[in-house]
């Protein structure tokens, strides 16, 4: 337990991200248990140090986090299996840092797995088919696809701002360079403007470079007292601020410009005490290149509209005003299926300094934002802000 | 190019009002007669009372506007995989809520944000004596 005010006095003491992009021979909770040992080797610690079991994938059932302690042989004090979409893993986290600052727990492990690659599944462009869902009950006659959300929201955000594909596309040009620096990236061959543009139309104006690719992986990550984790292996990163939103049609009259990252992201600039400007790099959840420009308004980044001119010209690049995406997003390097997980380890890995050619200089405070479900409809938001001191 | 054959949407005691409505050819809003909230999508309480003893059915007028809309090239899904390009829209009705819907009978490249639009039903197949249709919407004839 931790006297100081929250979020104070907790860190990210361990993280790994599974190299593998394709893992045709694996389940998912194969992947998150050799996730779990890569993220306890980071820190030095044990299985018998977990005592707090946070987890999501696109399959678990309804009692998926128990079976993912059985699969672990596992009996912690707290469990978590909270499924927002693929934000989850950034909410994960808060949730992990409040039971922590609350005694609940002194050491929690956050999973991810998914073969959605292997799998062969269509996860932006699959429809939904007829559903009993309620949530699904008025799009699936629609035909409304993850996609076809998305596409919406950038149709409207063209025809209010003037944004163009043009600018959408520099970001997915800007997220296939940094790939290029990571080796574990799926997609590293540099693409151009044109290269988008001339891609294939998935749901207009969004085309196939637009897009995030699809593959296997997962991560682990592990919260702990700020205390604690200073004399474990590797340098802490501490939490600075957290905050969750969500933004749904409602009872059919939300602003579909506005998404829940702008309240996620002012609850988390707020507690952290912070102004834009002293945030060194941003991981932003890139389904789509829209999604990027969409989040960063939404955050404060700039103002609404300005989106487009912001990504433009290398800003959202390694050396641009501000780095996004340094491993190479969902757009390039991975995209399982639920990519909030990534969001964090590389905001961890970027804030220790162990980024190798893809290393923002001198990164102290690091942004993370995660989108769960499709912001052209219903979504959750969650926000962490990061830091170390050096 | 081959229409949308729509999935037969799941009506579940909440919802099927509309769908029902539809089948009558009247698109169907809910109102909510203590605090005057019209909703969609359809549930089984006003979400701002929390009731459901005031709630009523009122047939709208079927006109509105584009709020935003794509045109599907890539959906995988039955029904519609055969049909793309479509044009998926949200539409904003006069009585003020936005609906998803699809805009049928025009071009998919004439489709414009702020399009005057009216409702359109497709019945659906059944196999018992109830009609179900699928409000649609397209140009209104100006
Ligand atoms: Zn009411």
């Amino acid at each position: 337990m931790t006297s100081s005010q929250f979020p104070t006095g907790i860190a990210i003491a361990g993280v790994y991200e599974h190299p593998s992009r394709f893992s045709p021979n694996k389940s998912e909770f194969q992947i998150m248990a050799e996730c779990a040992k890569g993220a306890l080797d980071d820190a030095g610690l044990t299985r018998q140090d977990v005592d707090g079991l946070f987890g999501a994938s696109m399959t678990m059932g309804m009692m998926g986090i128990v079976d993912l302690a059985e699969y672990l042989d596992l009996r912690p004090d707290y469990l978590d299996g909270t499924n927002i979409g693929g934000s989850s893993f950034v909410a994960h986290v808060n949730h992990a840092a409040s039971a922590i600052h609350a005694g609940l727990c002194s050491t929690a492990l956050v999973l991810y797995g998914s073969t959605a690659a292997s799998n062969s599944m269509a996860i932006g462009t699959g429809g939904t088919g007829a559903s009993k869902d309620p949530g699904l009950a008025f799009t699936a006659p629609y035909g409304m696809t993850t996609v076809g959300s998305y596409a919406m929201y950038a149709n409207l955000h063209m025809k209010t701002y003037g944004t163009t594909s043009e600018q959408l596309a520099q970001i997915a040009v800007t997220m296939r360079h940094h790939a290029g620096l990571n080796p574990l990236a799926k997609m590293r061959a540099p693409i151009t403007v044109d290269d988008v543009l001339e891609s294939r139309m998935i749901s207009r104006p969004l085309h196939l470079l637009d897009c995030c690719i699809i593959s296997d992986g997962g991560g682990a990550v592990i919260v702990t007292s700020l205390e604690r984790a200073k004399d474990l292996r590797s340098q802490p990163v501490s939490l600075l601020g957290c905050g969750e939103a969500v933004q749904h049609q409602g009872v059919g009259g939300s602003d579909l410009l506005t998404i829940a990252a702008k309240q996620s992201g002012s609850t988390a600039m707020k507690m952290a005490g912070i102004k834009h400007a002293d945030i060194d790099l941003a991981m932003i959840y890139d389904s789509f290149t829209i999604t990027v420009l969409a989040t960063l308004e939404n955050l404060g980044f700039c103002e609404p509209g300005d989106g487009g001119d912001f990504v433009g010209d290398g800003g959202i690049a390694i050396g641009g005003l501000l780095p996004v995406n340094p491993d190479g997003g969902g757009l390039s390097s991975n995209h399982p299926g639920m990519r909030g997980i990534f969001l964090v380890i590389e905001a961890v890995k970027q804030l220790r300094g162990e980024c190798g050619e893809r290393q923002v200089k001198d990164a102290r405070v690091a942004l993370a934002h995660g989108t769960g479900g499709t912001i052209g409809d219903k979504h959750s938001g969650a926000t962490l802000i990061l830091g170390v001191d050096r | 190019m081959t229409e949308i054959d729509h999935p037969s949407p799941h009506a579940s005691w909440e919802t099927r009002g509309y769908w029902e409505g539809a089948g009558r050819g009247a698109l169907v809003l809910q109102k909510c007669g203590n605090c005057s909230l019209v909703q969609h999508r359809p549930r089984g309480v006003c979400a701002h009372c929390l009731k459901s003893a005031d709630l009523e059915h009122f047939p709208a007028s079927g006109r509105g506007e584009v709020y935003s809309y794509t045109v599907t090239e890539q959906n995988q899904a039955k029904g519609f995989a055969e049909a793309c390009p479509y044009v998926m829209a949200y539409v904003t009705l006069e009585e003020g809520p936005r609906l998803l819907t699809v805009i049928v009978d025009c071009d998919p490249d004439v489709v414009t944000i702020g399009m005057p639009v009216v409702a359109g039903f497709v019945n659906q197949e059944r196999d018992d004596r109830e009609v179900f249709a699928i409000p649609v919407f397209r140009p209104s004839a100006t």
